[in-house]
């Protein structure tokens, strides 16, 4: 098992940076929420798991393909999302985030229940883009055209994300409104109108995920439970609400489970979780969080 | 203790006054354990509900005077909250019968309950071959397949397709270990040799890794030893990563109607694989599935699970028509092996003394997306394999309850180090498939 060759591992790697990519895309929209609400989004999986189905709907039902699908799913979604928080979660704003964690699992329950009912667990096709089909033969092993796609999409709307909410105007207002809401909307800003945005945003990026889940995994109604405790440890192992550190983490994770994948498949479910563990142990605020 | 006492008490108190038919309880109650809501859920679920249903009504809701009732619960697919389920259901709420249960890890725990308490034990979800092998019992009766059966239509089949070289992706549970040891003994028994294997866990998204161990591995058979929603997602990641185009061929060894369906034809077609039951096979299968897909609210078939249900809860039913009493676990099953089966969807067959239920097994291959006519039309039948080429001669199980079951030697060793959890399946199985011959 060790004589592992070296062709082969520069496989895995690859396909953990892709797996990663998942990761951070989730991840990135969960510090985006969590940063600005103060709010653990559970419902996270359940808007990537709707945001595939969304692009089903949308293929099945009105004939809008992939390339519609990847726009216009996280806009529904995302607008969704806003819903959601204008009606339910600006309630909570100010209480414990127990609560909003409360919500959000609950949310969470009744969509993926809600699916399960109507859907069944065994999930549905989804088409693959023709333009997208095939793969190439690298040297060391055959690459599915849409994972290099996948891999693509996510590291640029990441980075994107991130030099917006570092170096514009709308993203010094996000960054300054989470450390103090008061005297940001004191300066004449709309706080709350951020806050709505912000949740829509981060949930959009969910659904975005979603999208690109669905020609390579099953569109199934329990895809994102799967994922999202997963997610979670990244983001605990990034560092809440640290945008730049759940990117990186949510690569890396990925890369370091393809890799436990092959030294030693049965723990590739539960090696994120030791990390997680080992993090908080030594530095409780993660790798890239504010000690407190 | 306190509990069990106290339920004693009232299951006694309840008894006494039904003096003229010997039920126990004022109800024949049957309970239904399997995945609601998880990656088994569509094979079983709340489908196997149903046709545990409509066995009941196809008896007339009661037997004598006593009426029957269908309970369910939801066992998440883990040993632990199975087998309490199954404990609170007999202790608590009088439940004379045990039916269904994916998951042969809870299936397991749940036959060593029902045992413990003398009741019935239909299994009609779960695999593993030691159900009615090393860990058969007098109270169990497993119905629709297993993966001696399985290894046995599929795995013979690739073999004798020509393919000798085997790499295995097996869930890392009971019933993916039992399907490759199985499968082992097939391969090796033909001349064949297993390369290799990779154990995941249950309930994985992403198989690419493992596929390219497979692809790495350079075997002309990638078997998968899995179930549901792993064997869908390695199916899926085989065809994207080109697995097939690149020569190696897929054994889907445990593989549901539900699961083609959710695949689509197009990513599935060509795939071999073993059902019992096929709801396109004829007329009265035919008919009984359009009953059960009304039922289900339309645009659903049922998967040879939920007929395995259906099919075992009536000859159950029979049995205490016939006995007039359900007191005693072990004389209804005993009732029910001496009447022979006979139902509209698996056809005449019988029980044997380890539990094992007997009947034909199909092999089909998955339609091409222009062969089929409609949304379920999957499969065609390649051939029909009689129950007793399909299934594991009695005497080699090394069940206890096989008198003359003095265990061939060979296959001594491979009981011995089975309970090492696929530690090493191969090579114990490598010595009993000589045996087997």
């Amino acid at each position: 098992m060790l004589a592992v060759p070296i062709q082969a591992l520069f496989g895995q790697l690859l396909i953990g940076l892709i797996n990663g990519s998942f990761y951070a895309l989730l991840s990135l929209g969960l510090a985006i929420i969590f940063g600005l609400l103060n709010v653990v989004n559970f419902a996270h999986g359940a808007l990537y798991m709707l945001g595939a189905f969304v692009a089903w709907f949308l293929a099945e039902k009105a004939g809008v393909g992939y390339w519609g699908a990847l726009l216009l799913a996280p806009l529904a979604v995302g607008l969704f999302g806003a819903v959601i928080e204008r009606l339910l979660l600006r309630r909570l704003a100010g209480l414990d985030p127990l609560y909003g964690l409360l919500l959000t699992f609950g949310i969470a329950l009744m969509l993926q229940g809600l699916f399960s009912n109507f859907f069944g667990s065994s999930g549905l096709p989804y088409e693959m883009p023709a333009a997208l089909q095939g793969g190439r033969a690298l040297p060391f092993m055959f690459l599915p055209n849409y994972r290099i796609w996948v891999i693509g999409v996510s590291l640029v709307v990441c980075l994107g994300t991130w030099a917006v909410t570092e170096g514009t105007r709308l993203g010094s207002w996000l960054r300054a409104a989470t450390e103090n809401a008061a005297l940001v909307s004191a300066f004449g800003i709309n706080v709350p109108r951020m806050i709505t945005i912000t949740y829509g945003l981060g949930v959009g990026l969910a659904a975005l995920a979603g999208v690109l889940a669905a020609p390579i995994y099953r569109v199934s109604p329990l895809m994102g439970a799967d994922l999202i405790i997963v997610v979670f440890a990244v983001v605990v192992i990034g560092g809440m609400g640290s945008i730049l550190g759940s990117i990186i983490t949510g690569f890396s994770l990925g890369i370091l489970e393809g890799l436990t994948k092959v030294f030693y498949p049965e723990a590739s479910n539960t090696v994120i979780f030791v990390v997680m563990a080992i993090v908080l142990l030594v530095r409780p605020a993660g790798l890239f969080g504010k000690q407190a | 203790m306190l509990r069990s006492a106290l339920a004693a008490v009232l299951a006694a108190l309840a008894l006494s006054p039904a003096a003229h038919a010997d039920f126990t309880g004022k109800t024949i109650k049957i309970g239904v354990l399997n995945d609601q809501s998880g990656l088994y859920a569509d094979l079983a679920g709340p489908g196997s509900v149903l046709a545990a249903k409509m066995a009941v009504e196809e008896m007339g809701g009661k037997i004598g005077d006593t009426p029957i009732e269908v309970v369910f619960a939801d066992h998440q697919n883990k040993p632990d909250i199975g087998s309490n389920i199954a404990r609170q259901w007999i202790d608590v709420d009088g439940v004379d019968v045990i039916v269904d249960v994916p998951t042969s890890s809870v299936a397991l725990a749940v036959a060593q309950v029902v045992k413990e308490k003398n009741k019935v034990f239909l299994a009609s979800g779960p695999g593993s071959s030691d159900l009615t092998g090393k860990a058969c019992s007098p109270n169990t009766v497993h119905w629709t397949y297993d993966t001696y059966a399985l290894a046995h239509t599929t795995g013979q089949a690739e073999v004798a397709a020509g393919g000798k070289s085997w790499f295995f992706l097996t869930a890392d549970y009971a019933f993916g270990q039992a399907l490759e040891r199985d499968t082992t003994a097939v391969v090796k028994a033909a001349g064949g040799e297993v390369l290799g294997g990779v154990k995941h866990p249950l309930n994985t998204t992403d198989f690419s890794s493992f596929l390219l161990q497979a692809q790495a591995s350079k075997a002309q058979v990638i078997g998968l030893a899995n179930a549901g929603g792993d064997t869908i997602n390695s199916i899926k990641a085989a065809s994207e990563f080109g697995i097939v185009k690149g020569g190696q061929k897929l054994a889907g060894l445990l593989v549901f109607v539900t699961d083609i369906h959710a695949l689509g034809l197009q990513t599935a077609q060509g795939l071999l694989l073993s059902e019992s039951f096929y709801w396109d096979r004829d007329a009265k299968t035919r008919a009984w599935s359009k009953k059960w897909s009304e039922k289900m609210g339309g645009g659903k078939q049922p998967s040879m699970v939920q007929a395995g249900v259906y099919a075992s809860v009536l000859h159950y039913l029979k049995a205490l028509k016939a006995l007039k009493s359900d007191g005693d676990g072990k004389a209804v099953v005993e009732e029910m092996r001496k009447l022979h089966t006979d139902d509209t969807l698996f056809g005449k067959g019988v029980i044997r003394a380890d539990g094992r239920k007997i009947h034909p097994m199909y092999l089909y291959e998955v339609k091409k997306p222009s062969e089929s006519k409609g949304e379920w039309d999957l499969y065609k039948l390649v051939k029909e394999i009689p129950g007793d080429k399909a299934f594991r001669p009695l005497t080699e199980g090394n069940c206890a309850l096989i008198p003359g079951s003095t265990p061939a030697p060979a296959a001594a060793p491979a009981a011995g180090a089975a309970p090492a959890a696929g530690a090493a399946p191969a090579a114990p199985a490598a010595d009993a498939g000589p045996a087997k011959k």
